[in-house]
């Protein structure tokens, strides 16, 4: 179980290895298509990355839901809880 | 009360050891680089090189069938191999894009290589069918079956796309690649790795069945209003479409549990590789689960996805082939082939490279 800064941090650190953004650019309220420029394949690429990281399943239909980086981290902190 | 045969039944006496023994391709003549792709779909040169790797795919012309490629790849192929197409036990022909239910590509191009009466069938595993085909040519030539087994993977993509639909189509490509399986001393393919998981059927699919288009002819006949039939919109005629984040998922992680059961069952390990060789999906995928295999840097990786675009079938052949000839030095070594696709069904196994 992580809060959700300590998601929000890790979530960062997936972002970086696969983007080369800094971690200090994901914030909450980024979006992942428009303000950090993460295209569909790099966008799974993160997901399988965060599904490891934290432990939780994100299915193919919710990751079009995960418009910004705080609705990744909701859903995540979601599926801990 | 049971019959009581007065004979027992021969079997197949079966060979110890098969490979790869010749390998022959064919490339369409016409090149659709990315600037032609964006006359059709809103793109650019730049985005598709970045998301795919592709810089050009080939096309077959109108008059090039899936047969005539198959048959140009196994003429190289046999020629490789040093045999006759007479001395063939099996035609396999792994393609979805023969414009006919029946009769099969396998018959008609048995005929023209003169392997009449070699027992001749197509595969419908679409990016996986190549390995298929290996699968089953392994099987027939270790069973007895056959003694020597040609195996095509061919593809006219261009005939079954709608170049204004913009999930998959700009990816595909034409092609053929033909190898001959026979019997060999040395074990030159390991087990295959066959499976699939029809959950996921839809994930790369025809947009509509034939039928679909035989129903708006009829109406069309009846009320005498062809409109519809030209109505783009409508795109009746069946072509390919694809959820690309729920495949490129599949793809990779998947696939590498896969490609990695496959190093295990034939019992070696990434570093006893020459070369590893996945379809030609994607770029990203590629280099994704080369990643994921941890792949040693002597592992030479077939890139030809670049120029030949997504063949399907053919990716793996036309993939090994440009390696063979741009390394000639990878003879002998061993190749892990892993493909994937509509169904969703994969195969893989590693094979000694001719």
């Amino acid at each position: 179980m992580a809060d959700k800064n300590e998601i929000l941090a890790g979530l960062a650190e997936i972002v970086e290895e696969e983007t080369g953004l800094e971690t200090d650019e994901v914030q909450l309220d980024k979006s992942f298509t428009e303000d950090l420029d993460i295209d569909s394949i790099s966008m799974m690429t993160i997901v399988v990355n965060a599904e490891e990281k934290f432990d939780v399943k994100i299915p193919d239909e919710e990751v079009k839901n995960l418009t910004t980086v705080g609705d990744a981290v909701d859903y995540i902190a979601n599926a801990q809880g | 009360m049971t019959a009581a045969p007065s004979a027992p039944l021969a079997q197949t006496s079966p060979v110890a050891g098969t490979a790869v023994l010749g390998l022959g391709v064919h490339r369409p003549e016409v090149v659709v680089d990315n600037e032609q792709i964006c006359q059709w779909i809103d793109s650019s040169d730049e985005w598709i090189r970045q998301r795919t790797g592709i810089v050009t795919r080939r096309r077959a012309p109108a008059h090039v069938s899936v047969v005539d490629m198959s048959y140009d790849a196994a003429r190289e192929a046999l020629q490789d191999a040093g045999i006759d197409g007479s001395q063939l036990g099996a035609v396999v022909v792994s393609t979805v894009t023969h414009p006919y239910q029946t009769p099969s590509a396998a018959a008609d191009l048995a005929h023209r290589l003169g392997a009449t009466p070699a027992a001749a069938f197509d595969i419908s595993a679409a990016c996986a069918g190549f390995c298929y085909g290996i699968g089953q040519a392994d099987a027939l030539v270790r069973s007895g079956a056959a003694e020597y087994v040609l195996v095509v993977g061919v593809e006219k993509l261009s005939d079954f796309i709608d170049n204004h639909e913009r999930s998959i189509s700009f990816l595909l490509g034409d092609g053929a690649g033909a190898v001959v399986v026979g019997p060999s001393e040395t074990p030159g393919i390991s087990p295959s790795v066959l499976g699939s998981n029809g959950e996921k059927w839809s994930a790369v699919s025809m947009n509509n069945s034939l039928l679909r288009l035989r129903d708006a002819l009829f109406d069309a006949h009846t009320s005498g209003d062809a409109s519809q039939l030209m109505d783009p919109e409508q795109r009746l005629w069946p072509t390919l479409r694809q959820d690309g984040q729920t495949v490129f998922r599949w793809a990779v992680w998947e696939m590498a549990k896969v490609a990695k059961q496959a190093l295990e069952t034939a019992g070696i390990s990434a570093a006893d590789l020459t070369a590893f060789v996945p379809h030609q999906a994607n770029m990203r995928i590629i280099d994704e689960l080369a990643k994921q295999l941890k792949l040693p840097e002597t592992v030479l990786i077939g890139r030809d996805i670049v120029d030949s675009g997504n063949t399907s079938a053919a990716s793996i052949p036309l993939a090994l082939h440009r390696l063979r000839s741009e390394h000639p030095e990878i003879r002998g070594g061993y190749a892990l082939q892993i493909g994937f696709g509509a169904g969703l069904v994969y195969g893989a196994q590693v094979i000694r490279i001719p």
